[in-house]
């Protein structure tokens, strides 16, 4: 009996000494190191060689732009590594000052040759940075980019002097400050990218830890590939005695219930997302870590317009007129805000509203396209990716069987499969979504012309593209967001893509954070955020 | 017995070849590229990036030209998801987390299940022996994902008594439940095979003489027994080491361990060709070795086998 | 003095004796029949509610009167949802377990019986095989098939379902057809691998009642050696086939669950019990209900099935060694 009994003694013995004293958030607080769920791993740091969120949120710990990010405001441009900025009579021309004795996280200074050099290689053909329309605001940018012009002189970036950076745009952009807060307009330092490789060479080491050099108010410390990326703090940067916390360590939570697991056994002080059938819960028992930001994204129907029946826009209007937007945000889509055109407000831009749920108009279009009450319509799917849509993408569904009588199917592939199966134009109709990338218009409007790799529907119109045409050559900021107006209309007019709802942000956040204020670009600069040392852990 | 070595490692050669090939064509047969991404790429970049990744060249080529670079410098190529990372270097970083996760989950295996089976059989029919018996079933039965989640739930989340996401080496806390999580339906596996060997040792004619010579029981149990009583274990420990891989896939989902099984699945959601080579190659090999310890040990143990040698 | 007349008894009834005495087994193979029977019949009647019917008013509700096991996020009822999910696991282990037992035992009784090259080189095969990493090549290959299979699947709908315009007829078909469709790749792939283990046991058998002297009779009257094999030889191979595939079983219901809990295997709507295990793993802090039954019908089918060939293995060979 005894030998049993030790046995089970030890058994327990073990597993007692393997749980932990103080949960991480705890320690963290102590430490002044901000504990943050990022949704994934990121891909690379190489800012010229990613495209998504996730990698921005890191780069942007590690990198500075010209413009930098207001903790509190979207529209306001505070300085960064440029102190003052001034444009010519119609914003095709931008001179940029920058700081005078920025330097690098190695002690060098930062100049304007750092920043031609990053336009330079990330412009550069060899390099195929799949993110470079982002810079073909520049003038001769496509045109070097794509192999036409072999002399990047003839682009329009010059440094004059270190500190002088004259940019020369193909059109008129009066929001190009927004712009460069974007970290694809990032500098580089040249002299280390240089060290480890070509301008243009893809895979070298220079963003390997204790390779990677930054301007920005951290340094990368370590990256454990699945686990976390950790950065701390840059003793070089210009503003460090205004830099509170000590790092920042990203965690890739990929599983967003694992995710809210995380964050409720006290490891992390914010997630990425928050599943929306928790959010009910969370409202109900954890009220002062929930946060529903605005979000400057959109959700939409794509629509293949060269299928029968989706080829005629009275069938796609009468699809978007029978969703019931409100309801799909109540329930599935928690936090959101009901869609009624594509792009949401941005700042001075507001577009008119086209879309509402009215169903006697839906039934009438249906029937006088020549599918009353649903009868001969084609049997369709709505295609969704491996994510979280299942849920609207049934509700959306439910609505389109109840009030038009027409039985879509929902097929689901694994992410790849569905991104290639849009670009193929295979699909009947699909759930998708676009993030702006900055506070303008053209970042919601410019991907529907034809043949844009954004597009994807079919649909192309030549007034369309005429109105987009007209407003970039305008030079008059208010003319332009009219013409804008009215394109979005147009496009409205046909749906092309059925916007349905206007993302917010849900997700948790420890009070203990301070200085994070919701940002519709979500843009929240790590330089700026401030850990209280309270004990607040659930 | 060095024969035998040999001959068995060249099969395990043959086996990677095979397995080589086989990954080949079926990466080649995924309906979808390595370049799909939210924001569409430039048609001009993606053709660029193809013929930098060597996707453009005759089939030959692309199948001879990876197998060198594996034979002749090691080298495993670079991932196409991590922007250039060299998958040695991926691989580096996993291996020795998946590594850790299995070989401890097999010794807290051993740990547990062993003892519990030597003493069912050695209690045979009491009420010792139908409890551990019937926990050992649940456990089979109860599969990791199962238990995993609800640990992590109660465990971690709950009662904060352990991190629910995350590894890190030096802290026992943060391995803790996934380790344990795993091994749970190995040790239930191998009480059960322990009971049924270690009877049936003592169900032989020796035994009944030493006992009738006075020796006592736990040497009998110790000395005599134990060597013929691992005979089913350590056959099964080729086949569980195979098994703790397909295990981590899930273990590793479910608490986030950053390990081999998370890059697999990414890799193979991404057609991250490089990647799958390296990881289905690694497994093969493992598995190989694991069925090749698995035999040896096996003879060792055998009696029979150990008068012949 | 008064005699007492022993009967004589077949082996086949020496075993079911055996068995009717393990009470264990003698409950698993009762628990067994009852899920399985419910799970396959009750879908056909209309006993339960649609499985994937959602009724948000309803989402979230616990266990009660009108739902048994509650209802998950989008209002689905979770009692029908487990048994329909049952029907969809149950008929892919036993399908795939077919597939592997077909191929181990014809594989395994040619090499028992062929000369001893052919014999060597057909293991030398197995041997081979088992050496892959059995799970990364079916998610490779399941991956692979995906696409394919749904399209086969949406096709094989259409056809049967061409005639009638009533949904619920052809939810019902593509209830039924979709899951085996679309796991095709995973039965192939799950039963190709599967069948070494059985056809290394078929062989040993297959050896050993070569050599028995009856054979050398049959031989000698001139049968051929396909009738041999099949009609004399592997008759007689029955209870090891039995327990091996009666433990097969769970080992693929397992296998097929865990795919599906990587999001690798099956998916929405064709939700075995490994889709909804993953939901309700999920789920667990607001719906706990949703991870309990699932995995409650599902661990109990293992046990039971575990139970039984335990049972059936003591039974039909009480010294063969436990392994």
């Amino acid at each position: 009996m005894t030998r049993i009994s030790l046995y089970l003694i030890s058994i327990l013995t073990l597993f007692f000494t393997a749980c932990q004293k103080e949960t991480q958030v705890e320690k963290a607080n102590r430490e002044k190191i901000l504990l943050v769920g990022n949704g994934g791993d990121p891909k690379s740091l190489d800012l010229h060689l990613v495209t998504g969120v996730i990698e921005s949120k890191v780069i942007g710990s590690l990198f500075e732009g010209l413009v930098g990010d207001h903790p509190q405001s979207d529209t306001e441009m505070p300085s960064a590594a440029a102190v003052s900025w001034e444009h010519n009579a119609d914003y095709t021309e931008w001179v940029f000052q920058l700081r005078q004795g920025a330097k690098w996280s190695d002690g060098e200074l930062v100049t304007a040759h750092d920043f031609v050099f990053a336009y330079n290689r990330m412009l550069h053909p060899e390099l195929a940075a799949p993110y470079v329309e982002m810079l073909y605001f520049i003038k001769n940018a496509e045109a070097y980019n794509k192999g036409e012009i072999i002399d990047f002189a003839k682009v329009g970036v010059k440094a004059e002097g270190d500190y002088t950076l004259r940019i020369q745009l193909k059109e008129p952009v009066p929001y190009l400050p927004g712009v460069t807060r974007h970290y694809t307009w990032f500098p580089v330092p040249k002299h280390i990218v240089l060290q480890h490789g070509e301008i243009s060479d893809r895979f070298t080491e220079w963003t390997d830890v204790g390779n990677i050099v930054g301007n920005g108010a951290f340094v990368l410390q370590s990256w454990k590939m699945n686990d976390h990326v950790a950065v701390k703090k840059n003793p070089h940067y210009w503003d460090v005695e205004h830099v509170k916390l000590n790092g920042v360590r990203f965690f890739p939570t990929e599983n967003t219930y694992t995710e809210t697991r995380a964050f409720l056994a006290g490891q992390l002080h914010m997630t990425y997302q928050l599943p929306p059938d928790l959010v009910p819960k969370m409202e109900k028992e954890y009220p002062q870590f929930l946060r529903k930001d605005p979000y400057v994204g959109s959700r939409f129907v794509r629509v293949n317009v060269t299928r029968p029946a989706l080829n005629d826009p009275r069938v796609r209007m009468a699809l978007s007129l029978s969703l019931d937007r409100k309801s799909l945000c109540d329930t599935v889509l928690q936090g959101f805000a009901p869609a009624d055109t594509l792009s949401p407000d941005l700042g001075a831009y507001q577009p008119e509203s086209v879309v509402a749920y009215d169903l006697e108009k839906a039934r009438a279009l249906l029937a006088e396209a020549g599918y009353p009450n649903g009868k001969g319509f084609p049997r369709y799917s709505i295609l969704i990716g491996s994510g979280g849509t299942r849920s609207t993408s049934e509700a959306i569904q439910a609505m389109w069987k109840k009030n038009l009588n027409i039985l879509f199917d929902i097929h689901a592939m694994d992410y790849g499969s569905y991104i290639s199966a849009q670009q193929k134009l295979d699909f009947d109709v699909t759930l998708a979504g676009w993030i702006g990338d900055y506070l303008d218009p053209t970042t919601f409007l410019l991907m529907w012309t034809e043949g844009n790799g954004n597009n994807n529907t079919g649909w192309h119109s030549d007034d369309f593209e005429k109105l987009l045409d007209d407003a970039a050559h305008s030079a008059d900021p208010a003319e332009r967001l009219k013409l804008f107006v009215q394109a979005e209309k147009l496009l409205m007019e046909e749906q092309p893509i059925i916007p349905f709802a206007w993302q917010a942000k849900t997700y948790l956040l420890q009070p203990q954070v301070k200085n994070w204020q919701p940002l519709l670009l979500d843009n929240h600069p790590w330089s700026a955020v401030e850990l209280n040392s309270e004990k607040g852990a659930p | 017995m060095i024969g035998k070595l040999i001959n068995r490692l060249l099969q395990g050669i043959v086996v990677l070849f095979v397995l080589y090939t086989l990954t080949f064509f079926l990466i080649r047969a995924l309906p979808y590229g390595p370049f799909q991404t939210e924001k569409a790429i430039p048609a001009h970049v993606i053709e660029k990036l193809k013929t930098q990744l060597g996707l453009d060249q005759p089939l030959h080529v692309q199948y001879i030209r990876p197998l060198k670079n594996i034979l002749l410098e090691g080298n495993l190529g670079v991932s196409t998801r991590l922007e250039g990372r060299p998958v040695n270097e991926i691989m580096a970083q996993a291996f020795p987390v998946s590594i850790h996760l299995g070989i401890m989950s097999m010794i807290l295996a051993i740990l547990i299940g062993l003892p519990a089976g030597v003493i069912s059989a050695y209690k045979k029919n009491s009420m010792v022996d139908y409890l551990l018996m019937a926990t050992a079933m649940i456990g089979l039965c109860l599969p990791s994902f199962v238990i995993g989640p609800i640990l992590a739930e109660y465990l971690g989340r709950s009662k904060q008594m352990f991190p629910v996401m995350g590894w890190d080496v030096r802290q026992v806390s943060t391995w803790g439940l996934p380790v344990f999580t795993l091994s749970l339906g190995y040790a239930a596996y191998l009480a059960r095979l322990t009971r049924s060997g270690v009877l049936d040792v003592l169900s032989q004619d020796f035994v009944r003489t030493a006992r009738a010579k006075g020796v006592s029981t736990v040497k009998i149990l110790v000395k005599h027994c134990l060597r013929g009583g691992l005979i089913p274990s350590a056959a099964y420990i080729g086949p569980a080491f195979a098994g703790i891989i397909s295990g981590s896939l899930v273990i590793e989902a479910v608490f986030q361990v950053p390990g081999l099984g998370r890059h697999f699945i990414k890799a193979i959601e991404t057609n991250d060709a490089n990647v799958i080579f390296g990881i289905v190659l690694l497994y093969g090999a493992l598995v190989t070795l694991g069925n090749i310890a698995s035999d040896f040990l096996i003879a060792w143990l055998n009696p029979r086998s150990r008068a012949q040698s | 003095m008064s005699l007492v007349i022993q009967k004589g008894t077949s082996l086949r009834a020496d075993a079911m004796q055996r068995l009717k005495k393990n009470h264990a087994a003698v409950l698993g193979m009762y628990l067994l029949l009852l899920i399985v029977l419910a799970a396959v019949i009750l879908p056909f009647t209309p006993l339960l509610a649609d499985p994937n019917a959602q009724d948000l008013l309803v989402k979230n509700t616990q266990p009660n009167q009108q739902y048994w096991f509650g209802t998950d996020h989008l209002g689905r009822d979770i009692f029908s949802r487990v048994f329909y999910g049952g029907r969809i696991s149950i008929a892919v282990a036993v399908l795939t377990t077919l597939v592997a037992v077909s191929i181990g035992v014809i594989y395994g009784a040619v090499a028992g019986y062929a000369s001893n090259k052919v014999d060597a080189l057909m293991m030398r095969c197995v041997d081979i095989l088992y050496g892959m990493p059995f799970l990364v090549v079916v998610i490779l290959l399941g991956k692979v098939l995906e696409n394919m299979t749904a399209a086969w699947a949406a096709d094989l709908v259409d056809l049967f379902t061409a005639d009638t315009d009533s949904d619920d007829k052809i939810n019902a078909v593509r209830t039924a057809i979709e899951p085996l469709v679309t796991m095709v790749p995973l039965f192939l792939a799950i039963g190709a691998l599967s069948w070494l283990t059985i056809s290394r046991i078929v062989r040993a058998q297959v050896q050993s009642i070569k050599k028995l002297e009856y054979i050398e009779a049959a031989r000698s009257l001139g049968l051929s050696h396909f009738t041999i094999l099949f009609r004399h030889i592997l008759p007689n191979c029955i209870g090891p086939i039995i327990v091996y595939t009666t433990l097969t079983i769970p080992g693929v219901m397992l296998f097929e669950a865990v795919l599906s809990f990587l999001g690798l295997g099956l998916k929405p709507p064709n939700s075995s019990w490994g889709v909804l295990i993953k939901e309700g793993a999920d789920m667990m802090l607001t719906n706990p209900w949703l991870l309990f039954f699932p995995s409650l019908f599902f661990s109990l089918t293992l046990l039971s099935l575990n139970f039984l060939g335990d049972g059936l293995r003591d039974a039909l060979d009480p010294k063969s060694s436990k392994d």
